[in-house]
């Protein structure tokens, strides 16, 4: 029984903690935040410098061979650290044609993918949170045509990995013209958002697209949820030091009871719910057939709990909390993006009880 | 990450197994009056292969095994599938047994330590009063020697099983000139003597299985005492890193779950299934989130105690955890139950854990018995935290001390 990080793992989590204090201290965040760009650049090639991007990867194609875990535990410290970075359709796109690629396609990109010389992100969103594999609608075939939402880093990516009818898979070079992106005023100004419009786009179809997108869907999954994790814990460690310095009545606010429970109920929500990430991170590496169900628990469940935690910090911050100034605003929002991105939690408990077979069916 | 117990390990459940299967059956308990024999003859057995009663010392009656939380944890899932006995329930064992061994005088030991074991000794906990909840250390019930014994005045309320109990443990006031905290002394008394009245207490649930105890010049022998006069505080705050001690909780929570999906799976919601009401699906998924963090968190408080490291903050949320789970879940059965949750406690059908009325005051209960969630809350922001003790009241230690 091992249910706990190796001594690698940990080096992993503190190289990038690492690289994050170095090259996002708290006027840079602020920076990405207002700024125009759709991303801290320099942040973005020294991770992938690192082979953060590329972890998940096989070692003969540029990647380090490790797994979805390790993945998932450079999610966490981004959504610790509100990285400004367009990791997670990265990352996705690079395991989706990893598993359902052809060989060309895979020699072609995952080598560039993986030191980040390419940026790939996913187009799957269509109106009305159809995020699902089942829900996607766009006719596949090598002319792609038809809009998709909310694409991360739309415009910058020079590949997406585009989700079709009966839940099929293509690549779309945006060079290759037949792409319009043009960008939505998104809510999580650390990761923009874009809608792209195919208009007769050359598509190369992944061949076992439609065979792996649900396990890619659920992937994506857990690298939100522990995104979220990452987060929400670093609310609570906000809402703590905040409440220690700030002060009225003459004592620290972290002196009134009242505060004080507040914080603890939020660790009691914040700090149990790290295993359901890493519970649904390595049965997806290890018990493949549970893997559906948890990506989706700890989706729902982690998701309800950043956005909780992230309110309270506001509410632990007073006034200030309520300006623009006030950094906990980053994660406030970032909650709001990981909770809708790839479905909300009600959908996915929804999604839980049925992957669990509940009821008659 | 490997979730599986290893090789050397998985051989001993299969060796657990197998002495289950030869020596409890697959058929559980049987009825009373057989039952109570059949129970103390297999923890006998059990006692002897070395799968309970593992941290007590063989010349006390235990089967005095090396610490090894990975083997208990495998004894409790085996002993719990196969509905098998563990422990004599009750205080003794939890409470009594370890602080002996901890503070106890060899005598003391030799004493009360084996027929606990046996379950022939049933302990209560006099610790609470009418003005000392709580804040327990402001307990006034008091204690004087007089010749060799201690004379003993004052009242215990809320003391469960009292009715029952051959003995209480008892925190009294010796030394009253003394700090609140150092005038403290832990004693042993015998139950059943004239200086005591036990007038039992209607609990919410109807049932009476706590009780209020009057001491009027009840008597205890002089070397009664745990530890030195005045140290009592210390000796019932002696938490033994004791492998029996629940590593996260989540064993009992499992159980009720199974118990809610037994209930949802037979339960209707209009003219559907329960099991397809999308509401109640919802429902049992928000509940099925905390569950599991709570499960799973178990396997990393497991691993760290099996590699003697500490898991802090994580340690502290395990009570909280527990009652909100046990809370939810019965919340969400009364819904299943429906209307039948009109009718009194008593004429429900259903048994054992499912009877859910109980279940659904009995998690009351667990929010208040052994720390308050409020106090609960303190441990988790001081401890866990590091935030500053609680407003401090006259330079007391702080409920989480
Ligand atoms: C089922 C059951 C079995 C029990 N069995 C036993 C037994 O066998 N032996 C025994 O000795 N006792 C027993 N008890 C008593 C139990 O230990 C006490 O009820 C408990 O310690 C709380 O004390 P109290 O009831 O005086 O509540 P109080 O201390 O009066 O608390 C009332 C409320 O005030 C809150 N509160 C109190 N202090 C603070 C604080 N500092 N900060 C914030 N909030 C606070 C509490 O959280 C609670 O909500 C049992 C209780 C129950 C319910």
């Amino acid at each position: 029984m091992n249910f706990d990080l190796s001594e690698e793992q940990r080096l992993l989590q503190d190289g990038v903690d690492r690289l994050l204090r170095e090259e996002l201290p708290a006027p840079r965040l602020r920076e990405a935040f207002d700024g125009d760009a759709a991303f801290d650049a320099t942040l973005w090639n020294r991770l992938c410098e690192q082979g953060a991007c590329g972890l998940h990867l096989p070692e003969a194609l540029g990647g380090a061979g490790l797994e979805l875990l390790e993945l998932a535990l450079v999610a966490e410290r981004l959504g610790y650290a509100a990285a400004p970075v367009p990791f997670w359709g990265h990352a996705l796109a690079g395991l989706a044609i990893d598993l359902g690629g052809s060989e060309a396609q895979k020699r072609r990109w995952l080598p560039r993918l993986a030191a980040g010389d390419v940026l790939t992100s996913v187009a799957w969103a269509e109106t009305d949170s159809r995020w699902q594999p089942e829900q996607w609608s766009l006719p596949p075939g090598p002319s792609l045509s038809g809009v998709k939402e909310f694409v991360p880093a739309g415009r910058e990516a020079d590949l997406l990995l585009v989700g079709l009818a009966g839940g099929e898979l293509a690549l779309v070079e945006t060079a290759d013209g037949g792409v319009a992106a043009e960008p939505v005023e998104a809510i999580d100004r650390t990761r923009r958002l874009d809608r792209v419009r195919f208009e007769a786009a050359r598509a190369d179809p992944l061949p076992a697209g439609a065979a792996v997108s649900s396990r890619v869907r659920d992937a994506g999954l857990v690298l939100l949820a522990a995104d979220a994790f990452g987060g929400a814990s670093r609310c609570l460690e906000l809402a703590v030091d905040y409440a220690q310095t700030r002060e009225q009545f003459g004592v620290t606010i972290a002196h009134f009871q009242a505060v004080k429970h507040q914080l603890a109920n939020l660790a009691v929500e914040v700090e149990p719910a790290r295993s359901l990430f890493w519970y649904a991170a390595h049965v997806f590496d290890r018990r493949p057939a549970e893997a559906p169900a948890s990506a989706a628990l700890a989706k729902a469940h982690l998701c309800d709990v950043f956005v909780h935690a992230a309110r309270e910090t506001v509410e632990v911050h007073g006034g200030f909390g309520y300006t623009w100034e006030c950094d906990v605003q980053f994660w406030l929002k970032r909650a709001v993006f990981d909770r809708a991105v790839l479905g909300d939690p009600d959908l996915h408990r929804a999604r839980t009880a049925e992957l669990l077979d509940w009821g008659s069916g | 990450m490997d979730l599986g117990y290893g090789p050397e390990h998985e051989a001993f459940r299969a060796e657990v197994r197998e002495f289950l299967e030869s020596e409890w059956g697959r058929d559980g308990a049987p009825a009373e009056p057989e039952r109570e024999r059949r129970e103390s003859e297999f923890r006998r057995k059990a006692t002897g292969r070395g799968y309970l009663n593992r941290g007590v010392p063989r010349r006390y009656g235990g089967s005095e095994q090396t610490p090894d939380v990975l083997r208990a944890q495998i004894i409790r899932e085996e002993f719990g599938r196969a509905r098998a006995p563990l422990e004599v329930p009750g205080a003794g064992m939890m409470m009594v047994v370890p602080t002996l061994l901890e503070c106890g005088a060899e005598w003391q030991k030799e004493h009360f330590i084996p027929p606990t074991v046996a379950g022939e000794y049933r302990w209560a906990q006099g610790y609470s009063e009418p003005g000392a909840g709580s804040d327990l250390a402001s307990l006034k019930t008091r204690a004087e020697r007089v010749g060799d014994e201690w004379t003993i005045h004052g009242q215990k309320i809320w003391t469960s099983y009292a009715r029952e109990a051959d003995y209480f443990f008892m925190l009294v006031r010796t030394e009253p000139d003394a700090p609140k905290h150092a005038g403290i002394s832990y004693l042993l008394v015998p139950a059943d003597q004239p200086g005591i009245e036990i007038q039992p207490l209607k609990q919410i649930t109807g049932e009476s299985q706590f009780n209020q105890v009057f001491f009027d010049g009840a008597r205890t022998p002089a070397d009664w005492i745990v530890g030195e006069r005045g140290q009592g505080w210390q000796v019932s705050r002696t938490t033994l890193r004791h492998e029996r001690g629940h590593i996260g909780g989540a064993d009992r929570s499992l159980q009720l779950w199974n118990s809610l999906m037994r209930l949802a799976g037979r339960s209707r919601c209009g003219d559907s299934p329960a099991l397809d009401d999308p509401r109640i699906r919802d429902l049992m998924v928000q509940v099925l989130g905390y569950l599991r963090a709570q499960e799973y968190s178990g396997f990393t408080l497991l691993t760290r105690a099996a590699r003697g490291q500490e898991a802090g903050l994580l340690e502290t949320t395990s009570k909280l955890q527990y009652s909100r789970i046990a809370a939810l879940i019965s919340k969400l059965a009364l819904q299943l139950i429906g209307d039948s949750s009109l009718l009194a406690p008593g004429l429900q059908p259903e048994r054992g854990d499912e009877r859910w009325l109980n279940q659904f005051m009995g998690s009351l209960g667990m929010a208040i018995a052994g720390g308050t969630s409020n106090i609960q809350r303190n441990l988790v922001a001081e401890r866990g935290l590091g935030l500053p003790r609680d407003a401090p009241v006259r330079g007391e230690p702080s409920a989480a001390e």
